[in-house]
Order: C-alpha cells, then structure tokens, then sequence
C-alpha cells in the first residue's frame, strides 16, 4: 500500500498514544494492564527521546492512577491515562470521584471482558459500567477514528459548557492490536483545533486559595451539584456536535454523535458499537446484494446518549435489532435497553429485538447475522419480539461438550 | 538544627491557619494538633484529604482553612498529592506557574486510613519520593464512623467491632500497627510522631521537616473523646499521659535514622493512662483483668528497654 508522509500503519494502542501526543498533554499517570500497555509504553519512550514534553508516572494502582489524573488535572495540565476491564473497575470509585471534580481529561479505555472467568479479549461490560459517572464516552471502530476521538475529546471536554471527562473505548486485541493505515495530523493545525488548556474552573495556587471537591450535608446541595453534572453532559452532544464539525472541516473526517451505514431506504436496522460493527457492515452489505433492505446504525457517542439522532433514524423503519456485545446478568443487553427506552414515545415505533454476542472477543459469523437479518424479518411479520437471545452456534456448543469432557465433567 | 527552632510555648507564632468555629467534636485531639502544624507550615499550602472525621471540616460552603483544599476519596489521598505536586511542578516548568505562587502538599488522614486502606497508596508515594507532607490523625479506630476498630486500634480497646463480652472479655485482641516501622522501611527523609500535648516538639519537628525534599510524615496520637470515652476538657493531659507512660514515643527518624525527642525521666504506669478512659474500663471493673494490664505493661517496657540496647 502506497503511504505518504503523514500515513502510517498504526495498531489501535498506537493511534492511541498518537492522540495524547499531539494533544500535547502535560501528565501521564499510569498502570499497566493488558491489552492497553503498549499505548503507556509507547508515551513513555516517545518522552524518554524527548519527543514529547510531558511528565510520566508510573502509579501503584488504577485506583491511584485515576485519582492522580484528576487531581493534576483541577491542579490545572492537561492529562492522558489510559485503563482496561479489571483496571477500570479497580478504579471505579474515582471515576464518579473526578468526573463530580469536573476534571475534564480523557482516558482511553481498551475494552476486554470483566472476570470471573478471567479472559483477555473484548466486550463492553467494563466500559458500559461506567456509564452513569459522568465520564463521556465515545466508542471508536478504526484506528484513524481512535486518534481523531481523542483530540475531539479533548476539546469536548475542556469546552466550559462541559467541563467532564471523556472515556475513548476500542475493542482489546480487535482494534488495540490491529495494524491499519492512520494519518497523523499535523501538529500546527492540531493546535489551531485545541490550543493549550487553560484551567479557569480549577486551580491550585498560591494567592488564590480554592476548596476541591468539599463534602455536602442534605439532598438538595448533592441533587444540586448533579444535576449541574447532568446539565452539562447534556450540553455535550452539541458541543460534540460543534467540535466534530470543526474537527472535519480541519481535517477532512467527519464523526458523528452515529454513524448510518446502508442506511438509504432501509426497512430494517442493525444496531452495533466499536470494532465487530465492521464485520456487521460486511453482512449487511451482504444482505444488501441479495435485496434484503438493511442499514447498520453504529451507536458512536454513549454518554450523553443520543436520543433524538437515533429516533430520526429509526422512525419508520419496520424492525430493529440491537446486537449487544455486553450482558446485564439478569436482564439482556444494556444498549437494548437503553434504545427501547429512547423510542417508547416515538408514535411508529419499529419491532425491536435484542441479541447478545461478540462476549470475550466470541466471533460474530456471517450465520449468526443471517439469523438475526432473518429474525427481523419475522418479527416485521408477525410483530413477535422475545428475550434476548443469546447467539452460540452449534460449532462453539460441540467445542465447549468437548473441553467440558476434558475438565472431566460427566455428561 | 534550623534557626527557627522555639524553645518554649511561649514562642510558638501566634498567627492561625485555621479558624475556630469548626465541626469537630469537643477536645479532638487531633485538631488541637493540626492547628500546631498548620501554624507550622503556613497559609500556601493544599490540603489533600481523605474520609475520615476532618473531611468534615469542610462542607460546602465553608472551610475553616485558609488554604486550599481537595477531598479524594479514602484510600488514595497520597495519590492525589502525587498529581497535585506534578501538575505544579509541571506548571512552574512550562513557565504557566510562577514559583511564588507554588504550594506544598499535605496530605491529611485519620489512622484508618493510614494503618488500613490507604497503605498501598501511601506506600507508592514514599517510593516515588514525591515531595509532600502526610499528617496521620491517630485515634486509634475509625471515628467518623462511630469508633469500629482499626489496624491503629491497641490490645485491649473497647470499639464497635471489638466490643466487650462473655465470650471475649478483653475488646481488641490484636495489637496495634507500628506504623512508623511501616513507614520507615520506605527510608523517608524525615518521620516523626507527634502529640497534641507537646508543641514545641511539634513544631520544631515541622521546622526541621522543611529542610527536606520527598516525604515528611507525621503521626499525631489523637485523644478522641467521645470514642475514648473520655472527658473532652482531658485531651491534653491525656496524650501527656500517654507520652509520660511511655506507651506514645516521641521520635523522629530522619532517612530511617531514629532519635527520641522526649523520653520520660520517670516513666508512670500505662495504667494510670488507661484508667482514664472508657474504652478500658473493662480492664478494670467489674473485675480487674491483670493479665491484660501485665501484657500491656511489658510491651511497653520491652520497647524502652530495646531501644536502650
């Protein structure tokens, strides 16, 4: 493949240290944590060489590590971290911490699945765990999109109309060790998009005494404090909106709060995220050719959660099915939910159907989608929708009598 | 030694840093102390906080600092004095701070913290050596939340999770984390332990403890009436008790060196400072416990007598 100058073939994590270098951030703070650890060990390199002017340091938890990102950040520098699963989750408690200290810096997550059983590679339980802390979230499916995310974060964030942190999730392993072609922007016309952070909110100095993150006593003063919260990243989808724009009149690439694949004429929808929406793509595409009229619609920003732009999408259409690479254990898909909850006003409301798969990094294959393109079309037919059903193909059920053979369990 | 050392009470800057009019309860010994420290390292500092009775001092609106503050969480307070002090540093660097306007950073817990759920975090910033101060307010049990016992809590106390009864008629069972140990195997350049009762010792340890860079910690026995069960006008003469009988040193290590600061020309009995209090009460009534007052006896004198050596 022919590359220019700016073009590089870059993995998931690489694009990912990418953005934080040329959103020229001040602090690192950091923990190891697979699949993630090569965005930190290549920020760190790139300072060592001096290439980069940011101050890194290695931390002795995520725990640690989030409340240091925080902390440096309502200090007044920009900060970068990065985290995964079981990291995120040790972290969880200053995730609700600094997003409540309107410490507006972003944080890659590397999406891998929660234990027990412990496992390495993707689905979304970690990341949608955190969607009610204040974090905004935007879910990324190439490496290109990775890096450009980021910067977009950045200046999401640090809008005043916003002041909350952002959370940029790619799938572990699919995405985070994935080689594909990425531009890298020119620095001069990064900084023309996000010029250096300028701490008006929070500071720590001198002649300026300022109390962080205080205590409350009484309902009314928290309900206060949170709603401001909520306000504000409600504020965040035009602002995301705004800057998005800015971003793709700079640069040439343009991200929406959804992206709409096939969509022209389309009956039926799919619903996907992150990195497995490529292979969806390429079995509506499929479905396409032999007349089936489908279109995916990728969910791109999760917090704030974009109701009305899914509505326009999904008004009218006769059947809708939500693949959800997550399990709520007890109730089904947690974006299903979340996209029910968001047309149950709508007046022509289309069937809406849930499935479950992509768990662990499970593959999604080209049946798997027949089957839920052909349960679409019944339930357009016979207006039936059911549980969530949990896709698992007889291929993995024979594979799985066999380990179980193996582990010595009796039929 | 600095030029600034004081001699006597009488010498002590008059100048407050904290204000009266605060939530804590009556004779906390903990307060009586951080006023000292406070008047010890000035108005430019940053307080870093972590759960425990003094996130309390400050609930919006009010603060009664004249510095600034930050409320973490419980477990990560040095984390955050980590990521306050980069993020100045980083500030002054780029030139976006000037040095004047700089702060130190003092990280300010109860014992539950520090003996218990913040160990990790704490011991993370004694490796990385980063430039701040931990002020530790020992009360020997998690107060705010009602006197449960900790890894502070010593041999023989009565809390909420280690109440007196048939079964176990001695309280704690345990006994107390020598946490200055803990720390000073991290070889920070300056640990001391301090009391409310004794501020000039205090506040020479704060004086000497700003010649250094890197970690400079300090525990502070915190006489906690209401959990103590005490009388909160005792406080005071509680914690001198405690240094008279021997079972609070005074010391300080500089680099893990250790010197003592006050040593008892006579010490008195740890008995006469255990009577005093409610949470050993058992060990006296109904019926007096002399293997538990023995056991606690020996401990102490074992130390001094180690230490002689």
């Amino acid at each position: 493949m022919h590359m220019d100058n700016k073009r590089k073939m870059l993995t998931g994590n690489a694009a990912a240290a990418w953005g934080a270098r040329l959103a020229e951030v001040d602090y690192i703070p950091t923990y190891p944590i697979t699949p993630q650890t090569e965005i930190i060990e290549k920020l760190v390199h790139w300072i060592n060489n001096g290439e980069m002017d940011a101050k890194f340091v290695a931390l002795e938890s995520e725990h640690s590590m989030i409340t240091a990102a925080g902390a440096a950040n309502v200090t007044g520098v920009r900060v970068f971290t990065a985290t995964s699963s079981q990291g995120l989750m040790y972290g969880f408690e200053m995730l609700y911490t600094v997003a409540g200290w309107r410490a507006p810096f972003v944080m890659v997550n590397v999406s891998r699945g929660l234990s027990a059983p412990i496992t390495l590679e993707p689905d979304h339980n970690d990341i949608l765990a955190t969607r009610d802390t204040g974090f905004l979230q935007i879910h990324c499916e190439t490496c290109q999109e990775i890096l450009d995310s980021i910067l977009i974060a950045y200046k999401l964030a640090e809008d005043e109309r916003v002041l909350l942190p952002v959370i940029v999730n790619m799938d572990g392993f699919y995405l985070s060790f994935t080689r594909e072609p990425v531009e890298i922007p020119d620095i001069n016309e990064v900084r023309r998009f996000l010029p250096a952070y300028d701490s008006r909110h929070a500071f720590f100095r001198a002649n300026q005494p300022l109390s962080q993150g205080v205590a409350v006593l009484g309902g009314s003063v928290y309900t206060y404090f949170k709603y401001q919260m909520h306000l504000a990243s409600r504020n965040g989808l035009s602002v995301y909106k705004e800057t998005a724009k800015e971003f793709g009149e700079l640069f040439g690439r343009f991200y929406g709060v959804v992206e709409e694949f096939m969509m022209d004429n389309a009956e039926y929808v799919l619903i996907m995220t992150n990195s497995f929406s490529t292979i969806g793509k390429a079995a509506v595409k499929k479905a396409r050719a032999k007349g089936l009229r489908i279109g995916l619609l990728r969910i791109r920003v999760i917090r704030p959660f974009p109701e009305t732009d899914i509505q326009e999408v999904l008004r009218g259409k006769k059947a809708v099915a939500v693949l959800d690479q997550n399990i709520s254990v007890g109730k089904g898909g947690i974006l299903f939910s979340e996209i029910a909850g968001c047309m149950y006003n709508e007046r022509e409301r289309p069937s809406l159907l849930s499935f479950i798969g992509g768990l662990g990094g499970k593959n999604v294959s080209p049946q798997e989608f027949e089957f839920i393109f052909e349960n679409l079309q019944k339930a357009d037919k016979t207006g039936a929708t059911s549980a969530p059903c949990l896709l698992y193909t007889r291929e993995e059920w024979h594979g799985m009598e066999n380990l179980k053979k193996i582990a010595g369990r009796n039929p | 030694m600095s030029d600034s050392t004081i001699k006597s009470i009488r010498d002590i800057p008059s100048h407050e840093n904290i204000y009266p009019g605060t939530p804590a309860c009556a004779g906390c010994g903990g307060l009586l102390s951080l006023r000292h420290c406070l008047k010890a390292l000035g108005e430019n500092i940053v307080i870093v906080n972590a759960a425990g009775c003094f996130t309390l001092l400050s609930v919006y609106p009010y603060t009664p600092f004249r510095s600034s503050w930050l409320y973490t969480a419980m477990a990560c307070a040095p984390a955050g004095a980590q990521g306050i002090r980069d993020a100045l540093d980083v500030l002054i660097k780029k030139g976006k701070l000037l040095p004047e306007e700089d702060l130190k950073v003092v990280v300010l817990t109860g014992d539950g913290v520090a003996y218990d759920i913040g160990l990790a975090s704490t011991s993370g910033a004694l490796y990385r050596n980063v430039d701040f101060y931990y002020i530790c307010s020992d009360n020997e049990a998690y107060g705010n939340t009602g006197f449960q016992a900790s890894g502070a809590t010593p041999f023989a106390s009565k809390t909420g999770t280690t109440p007196v009864g048939e079964m176990n008629p001695l309280g704690e069972l345990f006994y107390k984390k020598d946490l200055f140990e803990i720390w000073r195997s991290h070889k920070p350049p300056y640990l001391a332990t301090i009391s409310p009762s004794h501020p000039v010792d205090l506040i020479n340890k704060f004086e000497k403890a700003k010649h250094y860079k890197g970690p400079k910690l300090f525990i502070n026995l915190s006489p906690c009436p209401p959990g103590w069960n005490t009388d909160p006008s005792h406080s005071a003469k509680l914690a001198k008790l405690a240094v008279d009988t021997g079972i609070w040193v005074l010391k300080e290590a500089v680099y893990g060196e250790i010197r003592h600061t006050v040593i008892p020309r006579k010490f008195k009995p740890v008995e006469v400072y255990l009577k005093e209090q409610g949470r050993f009460a058992h060990l006296f009534k109904p019926v007096r416990q002399e293997d538990a007052l023995c056991q606690i006896q020996s401990f102490v004198d074992r130390y001094w007598k180690e230490i002689q050596n």
